[in-house]
C-alpha cells in the first residue's frame, strides 16, 4: 500500500502550476483548431469601432479632444470582456459535453481546470488586442503617450479583461449550458458597456445614474486606459481600476470554485 | 486479518428528485478481479459508478476504493482509479494522441512516462494509424476504444469502465477482454457495466444484477443460472398441429410439467438425464412421427437468468444500446 499512501499526499504547488498548464495548453490547441472562433471573436469589438466611429462619431464632440481618440480606448476594455465570454461558454460545453466529468475522476487540482482555460482565453484577448489597435490607428486614433504608458494602458486592459474572465467562469458553471451562457454573458456586458463613460460621456446622463456610470469598473478601466494612451494624470484611475479587478478576480474565483465542486450530482 | 476488498458498497443510496437512483446498494469487489454491475436501463448502474468515481455523493451509505472513502477522501481516491464513462469523454479538437498525453500528465507522470504509456496505449488498441488524427474526424468504436484507453493511461490498480465494448466490432471486443483480462492478471481489479451477457460471463469473476437501485442477484454466472434450475430439453416442432401431443410425450418422459411455447412452437422439460434421456425422446418422436425442427438439452443462458429476474426489461436495453 505504500504507492497508495504516496497518492494520498496533498497536490503540492508545484503540481498544481502543472494541471493547470496542461489545461492552457488543452484549450489553446483547440483555440488553435478553431480559427475562424478566434476571428470572429476579433471582429465583433472591430465592428463597434467603426460603428462607434463612423455613425456616433459625428455627432457627439468631446471638450478638449476627437471622438476617435475618446472610443478607442474604450472599445480596446470592450475587446476583453466580448474575449471573456467565450470562457463562458466553452466550460458550459465542457460540462455538457462529459469531459468535464473525466477531469473530476482524475488527481488534479479543481482549481486547475478553471484557471487553465480562463489562461487560455487571455490569449484570445490578446490577439483581438492587437486586431484592434491596428484598426485604431487605420481610422485615425492617435497614441499621444510614451511607449512605457502606452504598454501600460494595454496591460490594464488585459488585467480587467481576465479578472472579468472569472466572472464568465462563474456563468458558464451556473448556467451548464453553451446557448444559455451566452445570452446570460451579454447582461453584464450591455449594462457595462452603456451606462458608463465608454460611449458617450457621463455628464449628459441623468444624476442617478451618474454615479454608477463614473465609477463601475469598465468606466475607471476605460478612464485610466485613455489617461494611459493618451497621456495625463493616470494614478488615481490606475489603482481604482486595479482595485476593481482584485476584487472581481478574488470574488469570483471563491464562487467558481464553489459552484465547480456542486456542477454535477 | 482479511485484505480489504478493494470496492467496497455499504448501503447506498440516491435520489434524484423524486427518483431513488439507488435503494440501499451494497456490494464488495476483491483486488485482481472483475465485478460486472448488470441490469435494465435505468436500474442505477451508472450512478453507482459515478458515487464510486467521487463524480456525485451518496445521499446515505459509505463506500470505499482501496481504503478511500468516496466522501471524505475523494482526492487520494482519483489517483488510484481509472473511469471511462458511458459515454465517450474526450476531445474532438485534440488528435488521441494528446488527449491521453494530457491524461498523463494529469495523473502527474513525467513527460517521458506519459509520451510511452500514450504510445503504448494506441498500440494495445489498435488506434496506433489514428493516433495523430482529431479525434472529431473518429468512428464510434474508435471513439469508444480510446476513451477505454484514456482510463488505462494511469495504470490505475481500480478501473471503472461504464459499458466499454458498447458499439465495438466482435474482434474488437475480443481484443479488449484480452486485453482486460492481462491487466486482471497483473492485479488490476475492475467494476463494469455491461448489456451483454457474453461479456460478463466471460470477464467477471462476480455479477451483480441491479434493478430499480437494489440488487437483486449476486454471484457467479453459474450460481446465477443455478437460480433457473438445471438442464431442459427443448423440442421444436416443425409443424403446430404437433404441439399437443409432443408436450404429452415429453410429460410422460420427464414425468413432470412440460411448459410450450405455442408461438415458438416450443415444449421443454426439465431433465437430469444427459445424453441418454436426449436420444430416448428422439426415438419416441419418431415412433410418433412427430417432425421436429430442433432437438437438445440446453442449460439456461444467462440471458435466461436476466430475463426472469427482471421480468422482460432487456428488450428496452438492447433497443437502447
Ligand atoms: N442527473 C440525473 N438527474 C435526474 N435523474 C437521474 C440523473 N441521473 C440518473 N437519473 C435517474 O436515475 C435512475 C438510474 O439511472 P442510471 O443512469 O444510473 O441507470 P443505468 O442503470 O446506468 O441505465 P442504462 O443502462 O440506461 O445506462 C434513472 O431513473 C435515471 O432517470
Ligand atoms: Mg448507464
Amino acid at each position: 500500500m505504500t504507492e497508495l499512501a504516496l497518492a494520498a499526499q496533498r497536490p503540492s504547488t508545484r503540481l498544481l502550476v502543472r494541471d493547470t498548464l496542461g489545461v492552457a495548453k488543452r484549450n489553446l490547441l483547440r483555440i488553435a483548431r478553431t480559427p475562424l472562433m478566434l476571428i470572429v471573436t476579433a471582429v465583433q469589438p472591430a465592428l463597434l469601432l467603426v460603428l462607434f466611429r463612423y455613425v456616433l462619431g459625428g455627432a457627439i464632440s468631446i471638450p478638449g479632444g476627437s471622438y476617435v481618440d475618446y472610443v478607442v480606448p474604450a472599445v480596446f476594455v470592450e475587446a476583453v470582456l466580448i474575449g471573456g465570454m467565450t470562457t463562458s461558454i466553452g466550460l458550459a460545453e465542457d460540462l455538457k459535453s462529459g469531459i468535464v466529468d473525466r477531469f473530476r475522476s482524475l488527481p488534479m487540482a479543481r482549481s486547475a481546470v478553471l484557471a487553465g482555460r480562463t489562461l487560455a482565453d487571455l490569449s484570445r484577448s490578446v490577439f483581438s488586442l492587437g486586431v484592434l489597435v491596428g484598426l485604431g490607428l487605420a481610422v485615425g486614433f492617435h497614441f499621444h503617450a510614451g511607449a512605457g504608458s502606452i504598454l501600460a494602458g494595454l496591460a490594464i486592459v488585459l488585467a480587467f479583461g481576465y479578472a472579468f474572465s472569472w466572472m464568465y467562469v462563474a456563468i458558464g458553471l451556473a448556467t451548464k449550458d453553451p446557448e444559455t451562457a451566452q445570452i446570460a454573458g451579454i447582461l453584464p456586458f450591455f449594462v457595462l458597456m452603456f451606462a458608463s463613460n465608454a460611449v458617450v460621456p457621463v455628464a449628459t446622463m441623468p444624476g442617478w445614474l451618474q454615479g454608477f456610470a463614473r465609477n463601475q469598473p469598465l468606466s475607471v478601466t476605460v478612464s485610466a486606459t485613455r489617461a494611459l494612451l493618451e497621456g495625463g494624470p493616470a494614478a488615481h484611475w490606475v489603482w481604482q481600476s486595479l482595485a476593481w479587478a482584485a476584487g472581481i478576480l478574488l470574488v469570483f474565483f471563491v464562487a467558481s470554485l464553489r459552484l465547480y465542486r456542486n456542477s454535477t450530482g | 486479518m482479511p485484505e480489504r476488498a478493494m470496492i467496497e458498497v455499504e448501503d447506498v443510496s440516491k435520489r434524484f428528485g423524486e427518483t431513488p437512483a439507488l435503494a440501499g446498494v451494497s456490494l464488495a469487489c476483491p483486488r485482481a478481479s472483475v465485478l460486472a454491475l448488470l441490469g435494465p436501463n435505468g436500474a442505477g448502474k451508472t450512478t453507482l459508478v459515478r458515487i464510486l468515481t467521487t463524480l456525485i455523493r451518496p445521499d446515505r451509505g459509505r463506500a470505499t476504493v482501496a481504503g478511500f472513502d468516496v466522501a471524505t477522501e475523494a482526492t487520494p481516491l482519483r489517483s488510484v482509479i481509472g473511469l471511462a464513462g458511458q459515454y465517450a469523454a474526450l476531445d474532438g479538437l485534440l488528435t488521441g494522441r494528446e488527449n491521453l498525453e494530457l491524461i498523463g500528465l494529469w495523473y502527474h507522470l513525467d513527460k517521458r512516462e506519459y509520451r510511452r504509456r500514450a504510445q503504448e496505449v494506441l498500440e494495445r488498441l489498435s488506434l496506433t494509424d489514428a493516433g495523430n488524427r482529431l479525434v472529431k474526424t473518429y468512428s464510434g468504436g474508435m471513439r469508444r476504444r480510446l476513451d477505454v484507453g484514456a482510463s488505462l493511461v494511469g495504470r490505475p490498480p481500480v478501473l471503472f469502465l461504464d459499458e466499454p465494448t458498447t458499439g465495438l466490432d466482435p474482434r474488437t471486443r475480443n481484443d479488449l477482454w484480452q486485453f482486460l483480462e492481462e491487466l486482471v492478471e497483473g492485479g488490476t481489479t475492475v467494476l463494469m457495466t455491461t448489456q451483454y451477457m457474453e461479456e460478463a460471463e466471460r470477464l467477471a469473476h462476480r455479477i451483480v444484477v441491479l434493478d430499480t437501485g437494489r440488487v437483486i442477484a449476486d454471484g457467479t454466472a453459474e450460481q446465477l443460472k443455478d437460480l433457473l434450475g438445471g438442464d431442459r430439453l427443448e423440442a421444436r416442432v416443425t409443424d403446430s398441429a404437433d404441439l399437443d401431443r409432443a408436450a404429452a410425450l415429453l410429460g410422460e418422459l420427464a414425468g413432470g410439467p412440460p411448459h410450450v411455447d405455442a408461438e415458438q412452437r416450443r415444449v421443454s422439460v426439465p431433465t437430469a438425464g444427459g445424453t441418454a434421456f436426449l436420444l430416448r425422446a428422439g426415438l419416441r418422436f419418431q415412433e410418433e412421427q412427430i417432425r421436429l425442427d430442433d432437438l437438445g438439452i440446453r442449460r439456461p443462458s444467462l440471458d435466461d437468468v436476466f430475463l426472469s429476474l427482471t421480468g422482460g426489461h432487456i428488450r428496452d436495453a438492447e433497443e437502447a444500446a
